[in-house]
């Protein structure tokens, strides 16, 4: 049988309000109100619940949870994600795919962890960041892997996956096995969508229910509107109810009193609340540099059946192509396999009418490449700008640039090659122009001439990062390496938003890892004495 | 695809330059008929029935059904595409409601879409020349109201159980809990 924990906890007294039904406004009081209940807002909310303080959750999206989750895209994207998975940049130029729900990303990611990877570290202390060290880190990253259950993947991977490891050893690229963060994983390939097992170790079903044991209350529906700042401290928040269907905010209003906030509504919605809060940011850097980990596909046609959408959808990777460059040189990239269903596939794929109608039909002979290219690092890739629209929700404004369109086609050319050693009968990059190739020497004179253009070229993301740079210095970055805001004394910031550049590799366990430290700090100055750590 | 963003069409250049006359003239019964949309609280709004019914098969062409079927597909389609225009965000919620307003509209619809005939009298290859027209145009604008399109309709199609056989997917697994 399996157990939805949250019934079964509402039933022995877990404080969870659903927003949208409170029949009045409402005042609430705690140690630290927590924005976000994601990679960061969980750690954050386990490690201060646990170390004995009083703590408060908001989330904008609902609560779903295990009973909930059928393995439906036309549930899972309206009910789970920003924007129903349609979340643009501002030239539409990049579709988003972040969660917002109970559990944030992670309760819909693809459960993909990696510890932030040396030569990112290494660039960070050269930044300042001097205690961001491999060494210093360890621990955290073990106990994260601890909680989580984050560990290699060895069950055989699905087809999709198998396919890159059987194009890239051909032509001697090195593959290696993802870790995942899973416990008793049934393989089906909808994670997505929501697990439906409970396997997928996600905060939904680790750290909000212990945060929840311990005393916490989640607001779910509620969207966070404004800080309220009085000299150098934050008093309150500012919170508005949400529709029942999580689109439009509603009249009830929620005020959240705090000895301390902690931001982690995520790289788009932390900087966003600073700047509808009108927070001090003498370094003009709130909002800026954000990474999105920009990412291109490539399609390839099979003789054998691969059936996409069966099996866990990553568990091959290479970083062949993000290790033969210098960190700081031409865009590197990471290259994944994603899980194929059909509403993904069919709106992600180019062109319509009986071109398209050919490709879906083939659907359990697709396999698709994907590759993330590595933002922030080389002196050209500044990121993105978070900006707010007039009705103050926020837009990231994210430029592609030559930086990015000269990574983009050098992507899709790795792709290609690999796709057809693994014996693909045809290759389609996904962009506008392109109508596919039927061999290696094609693709690449194709892909060689493809425009690079805005809206022609298929960008996608689903690693939002940075926008509340750490730093040591007050007058380059928002907040210090602990995460707490440079001018406002009683504000820390939890999540990827911390991050002065993209990660380079899939960001979940960056942000477990990385805020674990740092709110483990923040919990044991709060309590006064040493915080409990995660178990 | 912010429609009638003015620094938007500004950005576009010369061919802009006409749109955004044309569309500042314009601004006025669109901006109604958008908020009608919204105000209405159902984004299925005349303009959308208007426009759905006839681009979704020639979108759809190849598995979208003829004969007998062909009505409740009509029927099903329109619906799924209001269906996931109600859960886009405010924002897009509105920008859609002006794409679908623009192509509506007789004087839009014939200087932005270049669609010369009505839609109750547009042929196949007339929407196809318009989809192609806006999938390969110069303007970013145009380029993402095609995607919008192309999204809406493909993501509404394959989102429903009933087209999942013609493409060989199963479906989710049924589990058994216990």
């Amino acid at each position: 049988m399996i157990r939805d924990p949250y019934p079964e906890g509402i039933a022995r007294g877990w404080k969870i309000v659903d927003a949208a039904r409170l029949e009045s406004d409402r005042e609430d009081e705690a140690d630290v109100v927590i924005v976000g209940s994601g990679a960061g807002g969980g750690i954050s909310a386990e490690i201060l619940a646990r170390s004995g303080l009083s703590v408060i959750v908001v989330e904008e999206g609902p609560l779903r949870s295990t009973a909930d989750f059928h393995m439906r895209e036309a549930e899972a994207y309206p009910q789970l994600y920003q924007e129903s998975a349609a979340r643009k940049t501002a030239d539409k130029g990049v579709n988003i795919l972040q969660g917002r729900c109970v559990g944030g990303s992670t309760t819909v990611n693809w459960t993909s962890s990696f510890r932030t990877p040396p030569g990112t570290l290494k660039y960070w202390q050269q930044l300042g960041l001097a205690d961001y060290t491999q060494e210093a880190l360890l621990p955290w990253f073990e106990m994260v892997e601890r909680r989580l259950s984050i560990s290699a993947w060895y069950v055989p991977p699905n087809a999709n996956n198998e396919l890159l490891r059987t194009g890239a050893s051909k032509l001697g690229i090195a593959t290696q096995v993802i870790r995942r963060n899973v416990n008793g994983c049934w393989n089906l390939g909808y994670c997505g969508t929501g697990c439906p097992t409970n396997a997928k170790q996600s905060m939904l079903v680790t750290t909000l229910p212990a945060a929840l044991d311990h005393g916490a209350t989640i607001y779910s529906g509620l969207r966070a509107e404004r800080l309220v700042l009085s000299g150098d401290q934050v008093t309150a928040l500012e919170c508005r109810a949400m529709d029942a269907v999580g689109i439009h905010p509603q009249a009830r209003r929620v005020l959240l009193r705090a000895k301390h906030f902690v931001l982690a509504g995520g790289a788009i919605g932390s900087p966003a609340l600073l700047l509808r809060s009108a927070a001090p940011d003498p370094s003009g850097q709130l909002g800026r540099r954000s990474f999105l980990h920009p990412t291109v596909i490539s399609s390839a046609l099979m003789d054998s059946v691969v059936a996409g959408h069966a099996g866990a959808p990553q568990s091959l990777y290479s970083d062949h192509f993000l290790d033969k460059l210098p960190i700081d040189g031409p865009l590197g990239y990471k290259l994944e396999a994603p899980p194929l269903h059909p509403v993904l596939f069919a709106t992600t794929l180019q062109g319509f009418g009986a071109g398209h109608a050919a490709l879906m039909q083939q659907f359990n002979h697709a396999h698709v490449l994907l590759a993330l290219l590595r933002d922030g690092f080389n002196p050209a890739s500044r990121g993105g700008q978070v900006r707010l629209r007039d009705d103050g929700t926020p837009l990231l404004d994210y430029p592609l640039d030559d930086v990015i369109w000269d990574g983009a086609r050098r992507a899709l050319l790795s792709m290609a090659e690999i796709q057809f050693a693994a014996g693909a009968k045809k290759v389609y990059a996904v962009h506008e122009e392109c109508a596919g190739w039927d061999s290696w020497a094609a693709a690449k004179q194709g892909i060689a001439q493809l425009p690079m253009q805005l809206l022609s070229m298929r960008v996608v993301s689903a690693h939002v990062m940075g926008g509340c740079a750490m730093g040591p210095d007050a007058a380059r970055s928002v907040v210090d390496a602990r995460g707490h805001h440079h001018q406002l004394g009683n504000l820390t910031v939890a999540d990827g938003s911390l991050f002065p550049t993209s990660i380079g590799a899939n960001p979940q366990q960056s942000v477990y890892g990385i805020v674990a430290r740092n709110i483990s700090a923040l919990a044991a100055a709060l309590a006064g004495r040493a915080a409990a750590p995660l178990v | 695809m912010a429609m009638f963003s003015r620094r938007q069409f500004i950005k576009t250049g010369i061919a802009g330059a006409l749109l955004l006359a044309a569309a500042a003239m314009l601004q006025k019964p669109l901006d109604r008929a958008g908020k009608q949309a919204l105000v209405a609280g159902n984004p299925l709004d005349a303009s959308m029935r208007t426009v759905v019914p006839v681009i979704a098969p020639v979108i759809l062409l190849g598995v979208f059904p003829s004969g007998a079927d062909r009505a409740a597909a009509l029927e099903r389609i329109t619906k799924g595409v209001a269906l996931a225009v109600g859960a886009l965000s405010a924002a897009s919620q509105k920008e859609v409601a002006e794409l679908f307003a623009l192509l509506a509209f007789a004087p839009t619809r014939i200087a932005v879409a270049g669609l010369t005939p009505s839609w109750d009298q547009a042929g196949v290859a007339d929407i196809e020349s318009f989809l192609r027209r806006w999938q390969h145009s110069r303007l970013d604008l145009l380029k993402s109201g095609y995607q919008a399109l192309h999204d809406l309709v493909l993501g509404a199609w394959y989102a429903d159980p009933q087209s999942w056989a013609a493409i060989g997917y199963p479906g989710p697994p049924v589990l058994v809990k216990s």
